[in-house]
Parts: C-alpha cells; sequence; structure tokens
C-alpha cells in the first residue's frame, strides 16, 4: 500500500513539493507564465515561431459576441471549444460532426446550438480559468488524427506529453483517452499513459488508474506495438518551445495530425508526475544530467544528447507475445 | 549565499519569537498554562481623621511590587479631594488635598496584590550613614554596653542585628535593656543602636496578610544592609527573613502617613484574598506599553475578543500547510477549511459538521438546478448566495421549532465562502464526477476538523493570544516548511506502483 521514501528516492520519483520548489519556483519566470496559460497566446507566439498548431477559427471575447458562434462554425466539419486560460483540460468541448443544427460529440451525444453558446458563456465569466478571471473562448479546427493510432484509444484524440527542461527533451509519454476517461486524455480520469522511449518513440510501458496495463481497455490492443513516426521532428518541435517560451521546466502536449504532422496543441508551465508512472522511472536521474549541461546548444544538439542518453528498453511483452495465452500466463 | 539567508531570516524570527515569548513569560508572569491559578489579595486602606476645618493634606506610603508580589491595580475613593501619585525618596505616595475639610473624614485607597513566587525587589538604596547618635546619661553606657555585648558574639551585619534584637526579647532581656526601653519605643531604639554599631538600618512597615481580616494596622520591621543586599528582622522577636504573607507597604524608612490640617489620624485595612485564573489576573497588570511589552491586553476588551480569534488564524493556517505540503491532502479552495474552521468554533463541531453537511449539500441540489437556467457566473454564484442564505434561514427556525437550540449556530456559517464551495463542488462534480467531489470535500472537511481542534484547543489558544511572541515562530516554521522538497505521505502511496517491479 506504501512505499518507503527511499524506495522512491532510490528511482528518482519526485514529489509534487520538489518539482514545485526545485524546478518550476528555479527555472519558471513567472513573468513568463501568461505565454503558456493563455492558449491563445501561446498559438500566436507559436504561429510567430513557425511552430504547427491547429487552425484558429475564431475567438469569443464578449458574451454579446457569442451570437456570432453560429456563424463562425457554420461551414465547419468539427471543432473544438476551449477556455484560453483554461487549465487541465476543463472546459474543452470537442465536436466532431455537425448534423443541421445538431452538434455531435465524440461520444455520439448532441448538443444545441444553445449548448454550445451557453458553455461559451461560461468559459468568458471565467467558470474554467485559473483563479476565476473573465476568459477568452477559442474556437480551433478539429484535429484530423491519424488512423494508425485508432486501435489505441477510444473516441478521444491521443496526445502525447513531452517534458522539456532547460530545452532537452527528458521524458515522453502518450496518453490515450478511455471511456473510463470520457474520450478525455487525462490520465486522473482513467486515460491510459504509455511511456515513450526517447531514443525511437516506441512504447515501454503502460498504465492506466496507476497500475500497469499492456493493452487498451476499450479497444483491447497491446501496447507494445505503438511507435510514434517522425519521432524526431516531434522532439525538435518540443524542444524549440524552449526558446519560443523561455521557460526551463515544460510541459508540451503535441497531437499527430494525418496531414500535417505533429502539432503543438498547448503548453504548460506546471506539468503533472503521472508522466514518471507512465515510465516507471523517475524524473530525477534525467533533470540532473541536463542540469550539468553548459546553455547554449541548439534543438538538434539538444534532441541528440536525449535520444542518446536516455535511451531505455520496453518493459511491454513483444507483440508477438501478446496472444491470450500468454495474457492468461501472465495474469496466472 | 540566498540559503543562507533564507537560513538566517529563520533562525532570526525564531529567536526573536522565543525571545519575546520567554520575556513574557519572565517579565510579566503570563503562565504557560492557562489553568493556573494564582491568589489575588485586595487590599483595603482607610485613612481616618478630624480636620480643623482649613486645608487639609494627606500624604500616605503606597506598597510597590515586590519580593512574593506584584501590585495589579489600584483604585481610591475620596470625594472632593485632589490626588496625586508621586515618586519621592525612593517609594510611591499618594497625595489627597482639599482647601477645606471639617470633622470626620475617610479616605480609601484599594489595590490588588498579585501572589507571584517569582517576583523580585526592586533595588533599593540604603539610607546613609548617621553619624551623630547622641544618648543621654545614662542610657549612653546602657547601649554601649548593650552593643558591645551583641557585637563580641556576632560575625557580620546580620548576626549582630539578630543578636541585638535577643537581647530585647522577653526571657534574655537584661537590665541595660530594660532600662533602654523605659525610654524609647522598641523598633526605633533597635534601629538606633544598629546605626552606632555603623550598621545600616531602617524601619520599615508592612501587612500581615489574612484572608478576611478588617482594621489591621501595619507592622514595623527593621531592615537591614550588608553591603547592597538587605534582609528583614521581625524586631518582636529577632527572626530573619520575610514571612511570605507579609506585604511591604512601605520600604523607604518614612512615614506611612503624614495628615496636615487634621489630628486623630490613623489608617486601618481589610482585605480578602480570591483566586483567579493567572491568564485574568495578567490581563489586569498596571503596566506601561513598551515595545518589549507590546500586547493585545491594552486594547478594549472586545477589540481583544476579536484578536483572541484573529491570532488563532496562523494556526489554522498552518494545519492547512501541514497537510497539503507533508500529507498531501485535496482541499476544494486552499484557506475555506479554516474559515470553516472558525464556524465550528462558534458552532461547536458536532452541530457545525451536520450544518456544514446540510448546507453543502443542499446547495448541490439547488446548483444543480440553476446551472440549467444558463446564467452568468457572477449571478449564478450571487443565486447561490441567496439559496445559502435561505438554506440557513430555514434550518435556523426549523432547528428552533423543534427545540434544538444548537441548530441556531448555523447562522455562523461564512455564506459567501460556503456558496463559492457549493459552486466549485458542483463544477468538478459535473467536470470529474462525485468521486472527486468526496475526495475534495472530504479533505476539506477533515482539515476543518483538525484545525478546529487545533484552534480550539484552550493551551493553543492561551498560548496564541498570550505570546505574540509565538506568531513569529509560527512564520518561521511555515516558512520553513515551504522550503520542504520531501514526499508527501499520500505520494508514497501513489507511487508504489512504481517501487513493485
Amino acid at each position: 500500500m506504501w512505499a518507503w521514501p527511499k524506495q522512491l528516492k532510490s528511482r528518482g520519483i519526485i514529489g509534487m513539493n520538489r518539482r514545485n520548489i526545485r524546478y518550476i519556483g528555479r527555472y519558471n519566470d513567472r513573468r513568463l507564465y501568461p505565454l503558456v496559460d493563455d492558449k491563445l497566446q501561446t498559438k500566436l507566439l507559436a504561429e510567430r515561431h513557425g511552430i504547427t498548431t491547429p487552425a484558429l477559427i475564431g475567438t469569443v471575447t464578449t458574451q454579446f459576441g457569442i451570437k456570432h458562434l453560429g456563424n463562425m462554425v457554420a461551414s465547419v466539419a468539427g471543432f473544438v471549444i476551449k477556455p484560453a486560460k483554461g487549465s487541465g483540460g476543463k472546459g474543452i468541448l470537442v465536436i466532431e460532426r455537425v448534423e443541421g443544427d445538431r452538434f455531435i460529440k465524440p461520444s455520439g451525444a448532441a448538443l444545441t446550438l444553445k449548448d454550445l453558446e451557453r458553455h461559451v458563456s461560461n468559459i468568458l465569466s471565467g467558470l474554467y480559468s485559473l483563479g476565476g478571471s473573465p476568459d477568452v473562448a477559442v474556437v480551433e479546427a478539429l484535429i484530423n488524427f491519424d488512423e494508425r493510432f485508432s486501435a489505441y484509444t477510444y473516441e478521444g484524440v491521443p496526445d502525447i506529453r513531452v517534458v522539456v527542461f532547460r530545452g532537452y527533451p527528458v521524458m515522453a509519454m502518450m496518453r490515450l483517452s478511455t471511456a473510463a476517461s470520457d474520450g478525455k486524455a487525462n490520465l486522473h480520469q482513467g486515460a491510459v499513459g504509455v511511456g515513450l522511449d526517447l531514443a525511437s518513440g516506441r512504447a515501454l510501458r503502460g498504465v492506466q488508474f496507476d497500475r500497469a496495463r499492456h493493452d487498451h481497455p476499450d479497444t483491447g490492443h497491446e501496447l507494445a506495438s505503438l511507435a510514434i513516426p517522425d519521432w524526431r521532428s516531434l522532439l525538435m518541435l518540443a524542444a524549440s518551445c524552449y526558446e519560443m517560451t523561455g521557460l526551463g521546466y515544460l510541459g508540451t502536449d503535441m497531437v499527430l495530425d494525418r496531414d500535417r504532422g505533429p502539432m503543438l496543441l498547448e503548453l504548460n508551465a506546471r506539468p503533472g508526475l503521472a508522466i514518471q508512472m507512465a515510465n516507471g522511472e523517475g524524473l530525477r536521474r534525467r533533470l540532473d544530467s541536463v542540469e550539468r549541461q553548459a546553455d547554449g546548444l541548439d534543438v538538434a544538439a539538444r534532441v541528440d544528447f536525449a535520444q542518446r542518453h536516455f535511451a531505455r528498453r520496453g518493459e511491454l511483452p513483444p507483440p508477438e507475445d501478446a496472444s491470450p495465452l500468454a495474457g492468461m500466463a501472465a495474469g496466472a | 549565499m540566498s540559503r543562507l539567508s533564507f537560513y538566517l531570516i529563520i533562525a532570526l524570527l525564531v529567536i526573536a519569537g522565543a525571545a519575546l515569548t520567554v520575556h513574557r513569560h519572565v517579565q510579566f508572569e503570563v503562565p504557560w498554562t492557562p489553568g493556573e491559578q494564582r491568589q489575588v489579595w485586595e487590599i483595603q486602606a482607610e485613612v481616618n481623621f478630624v480636620a480643623d476645618g482649613g486645608p487639609a493634606k494627606v500624604n500616605m506610603a503606597l506598597p510597590t511590587s515586590q519580593q512574593g508580589f506584584r501590585i495589579l491595580t489600584e483604585h481610591t475613593a475620596s470625594p472632593g479631594y485632589g490626588l496625586t501619585f508621586l515618586e519621592e525618596r525612593g517609594g510611591r505616595r499618594a497625595e489627597w488635598t482639599t482647601r477645606e475639610a471639617e470633622g470626620d473624614q475617610q479616605l480609601y485607597y484599594s489595590v490588588q496584590a498579585l501572589e507571584s513566587p517569582s517576583s523580585r525587589h526592586a533595588d533599593v538604596e540604603p539610607p546613609a550613614e548617621s553619624n551623630d547618635i547622641v544618648w543621654e546619661s545614662p542610657y549612653d553606657t546602657a547601649a554601649s554596653q548593650v552593643i558591645e555585648r551583641a557585637w563580641s558574639r556576632s560575625a557580620d551585619a546580620y548576626s549582630f542585628a539578630r543578636q541585638l534584637i535577643s537581647d530585647f526579647t522577653d526571657e534574655r532581656e537584661g537590665e541595660n535593656a530594660r532600662l533602654l526601653l523605659t525610654q524609647f519605643d522598641r523598633t526605633p531604639l533597635l534601629v538606633r543602636l544598629l546605626n552606632q554599631a555603623d550598621v545600616r538600618a531602617r524601619q520599615v512597615s508592612g501587612l500581615m496578610l489574612e484572608d478576611g481580616r478588617r482594621r489591621q494596622r501595619l507592622t514595623s520591621w527593621i531592615q537591614v544592609f550588608d553591603d547592597n543586599e538587605w534582609a528583614l528582622f521581625d524586631p518582636r522577636t529577632g527572626e530573619q527573613g520575610k514571612p511570605d504573607n507579609l506585604l511591604l507597604w512601605e520600604s523607604v524608612g518614612q512615614a506611612v502617613l503624614e495628615v496636615e490640617g487634621g489630628n486623630n489620624s490613623r489608617v486601618d485595612f481589610s482585605m480578602i484574598s480570591r483566586n483567579q485564573p493567572a491568564a485574568s489576573a495578567v490581563r489586569s497588570q498596571l503596566v506601561e506599553d513598551t515595545l518589549l511589552n507590546f500586547s493585545i491586553h491594552s486594547l478594549p476588551l472586545e477589540e481583544q475578543a476579536l484578536f483572541q480569534t484573529i491570532l488563532l488564524i496562523p494556526i489554522g493556517a498552518l494545519v492547512v500547510v501541514v497537510l497539503r505540503v507533508i500529507v498531501g491532502i485535496k482541499t476544494s479552495g486552499t484557506f475555506m477549511p479554516v474559515l470553516i474552521a472558525l464556524a465550528f468554533i462558534q458552532t461547536s463541531l458536532l452541530t457545525g459538521i451536520v450544518g456544514f453537511l446540510l448546507v453543502v449539500s443542499v446547495g448541490l441540489v439547488i446548483r444543480n438546478y440553476l446551472s440549467y437556467l444558463n446564467l452568468l457566473l457572477v449571478a449564478r454564484v450571487s443565486a447561490v448566495i441567496i439559496t445559502v442564505i435561505a438554506i440557513i434561514s430555514i434550518f435556523s427556525v426549523i432547528s428552533y421549532r423543534v427545540g434544538l437550540n444548537a441548530g441556531l449556530t448555523i447562522t455562523f456559517f461564512p455564506m459567501i465562502i460556503l456558496a463559492w464551495t457549493i459552486e466549485r463542488m458542483s463544477i468538478l462534480w459535473e467536470e470529474e464526477g462525485p468521486k472527486e467531489v468526496l475526495i475534495q470535500g472530504g479533505g476539506s472537511l477533515l482539515t476543518a476538523v483538525l484545525a478546529y481542534l487545533a484552534m480550539n484547543n484552550p493551551w493553543i489558544r492561551h498560548i496564541t493570544f498570550n505570546f505574540l511572541g509565538v506568531q513569529l515562530i509560527l512564520m518561521a516554521l511555515i516558512l520553513l516548511l515551504g522550503n520542504y522538497t520531501g514526499y508527501r505521505l499520500l505520494e508514497l502511496r501513489r507511487f508504489k506502483p512504481v517501487t513493485e517491479d
């Protein structure tokens, strides 16, 4: 039930307090937070730095402007409404397709324009924003997510979280939404976290609700064969967010678009610690080794360093062993 | 470098806090525990004299804080007289004056003296040596013989005084002593003899304290100096040392009472003793406000009561910090539990918890309906506030009708905070499901209960209210906790799976 602090320490696990004081407090300048806390700002900043993000359909900034929402989304197939200052995926509404005046969520539930307007109104009054301050609603185009991942996810779009420390990618995971997580890629709501090898982008280990998992709970597909295509360019994208924001300890959330490749979804100045669970390894050793590196390397050199030093072998049984028989043997 | 200065600040805060606290304990005798009882003597002095019809001036010695006693408050009743307190010749005196007084006059002075074993004497100046003591014959020979006899049997000032006085006590009274006593009063005589032998001594007056006694007179004592030390001797028995129940009323060798414009003056004392909690005895101290003696007790009573609560908030904050940083409990709203705990202090724990659960659960149901109305946030929270007020009023009325007076205290809940709690929990319910609501709601309630238990502890209340220095120590503690990079208790469980393979 309980681990000894010594056990966690020997595995390099970082606790909340240490993350807050030692990394966020030391490497993240408070003044830079608005860049990442406001998704609209992040988006505009990313555009200036030539980093791809989902296409912006429009923004709603005033309660008065809500009535234009209908026009805004009239000709779009699917879209996402999110609060610019939301946190932890709160207030994100995904509309997969539009059927007449019905807006269909990935779960199949239908909403009316009134529902959408109410949602936007809530966003504007600051219901989902940090500290309840008035907010802006951002409407983005839906991501055409890579069909190769459809077996690994339920309803939602899987996203890839890379923790970037002083510009070096240090740890990565993919978050697969499940029925339990209501199609959201939030680990504490029941999404599956899959640790990824920084060298190859292959799956290392899977967890759901902090317990090891070898397959997707809904689709039943084994996780070992999961590998991210175009892995290096995704790492380059993540690492370049350091120059873009200046934040030393950063969580980058990315998605793979079928047509446009890796895309930056959002940045997080206070990335969670669940990535350690998904990787079965603490961040401490990697953060320490990055702290010993000199400043001023370019993005490619930093990604090289990470791929060389943070390579790991997967813990998942290889796909050919993942037959029902092997599963039973493991269960027995 | 920044670490060093951080720990320096911590050390400074702790040292300053501890010093202030110990200073208050030692200097003002604020006890460490609230239950300690102290004996307080109420002493009333009644001055009687017959006025001559013209202007009158009454000058009386007043007691000061001394070994065994601390003077708290004093009052006078003297209609028609002007009153001044004087500091003169090393002692405190009261002077009553009037232009015209005739017939029997009564002046009252009452004082509260706290028995305090650790109280010390103020430094007293020894009396000047008197070289011009002249005796008439045949008393001069008697005196020198008495002195010589005592001198030969003694080693120092104290033993000389002891021997001298014992020669004047009944059984051992010699010829010389008897002769001298025919001419002089006992105490002035002894002082005179002591002075002649170059021992500095003087007559002082004290009051023997006995509960419930009336019409008491002061008794005279001999104060004998040896270098800068002094000791008290009973002129009747020669016993050395101050009895525990002796309050020195006049201790600088002056007259106790001087009356001009009157005669037949005398002063009578009556006294009672009562037990009083040490803390309230401290409250009535006569103290000047200096920076070191910075105390809430100098404020009016109403503000004091307010501060008693305010000074508890850091304790609640400390509980929250410990639970969040060391344990890792999730609460809804960081310091909301402290405010709920403050309400629990008013309502008592059980009523408080029942009331809190009732208000929040009914509020959640109504808030659930409000979410269908598609309202702006501020309007919705305002509506929830009104709902909370309505719930509280209804519960109060119902519980009163049913005869549960405890239910009335529900009005102490901070309504706006409750409304926000309901709002936040409702959103949490929609987004994360009821489980998270239970976790955060339970965490908040647990934190509130623990904060309540800490804040309602009589000892903690006593310490925070009476020792402001403790606030600095709390500050240092919280700063230290804010620097804790170790694991939280609940993380040991959360990260357990990582250690399993």
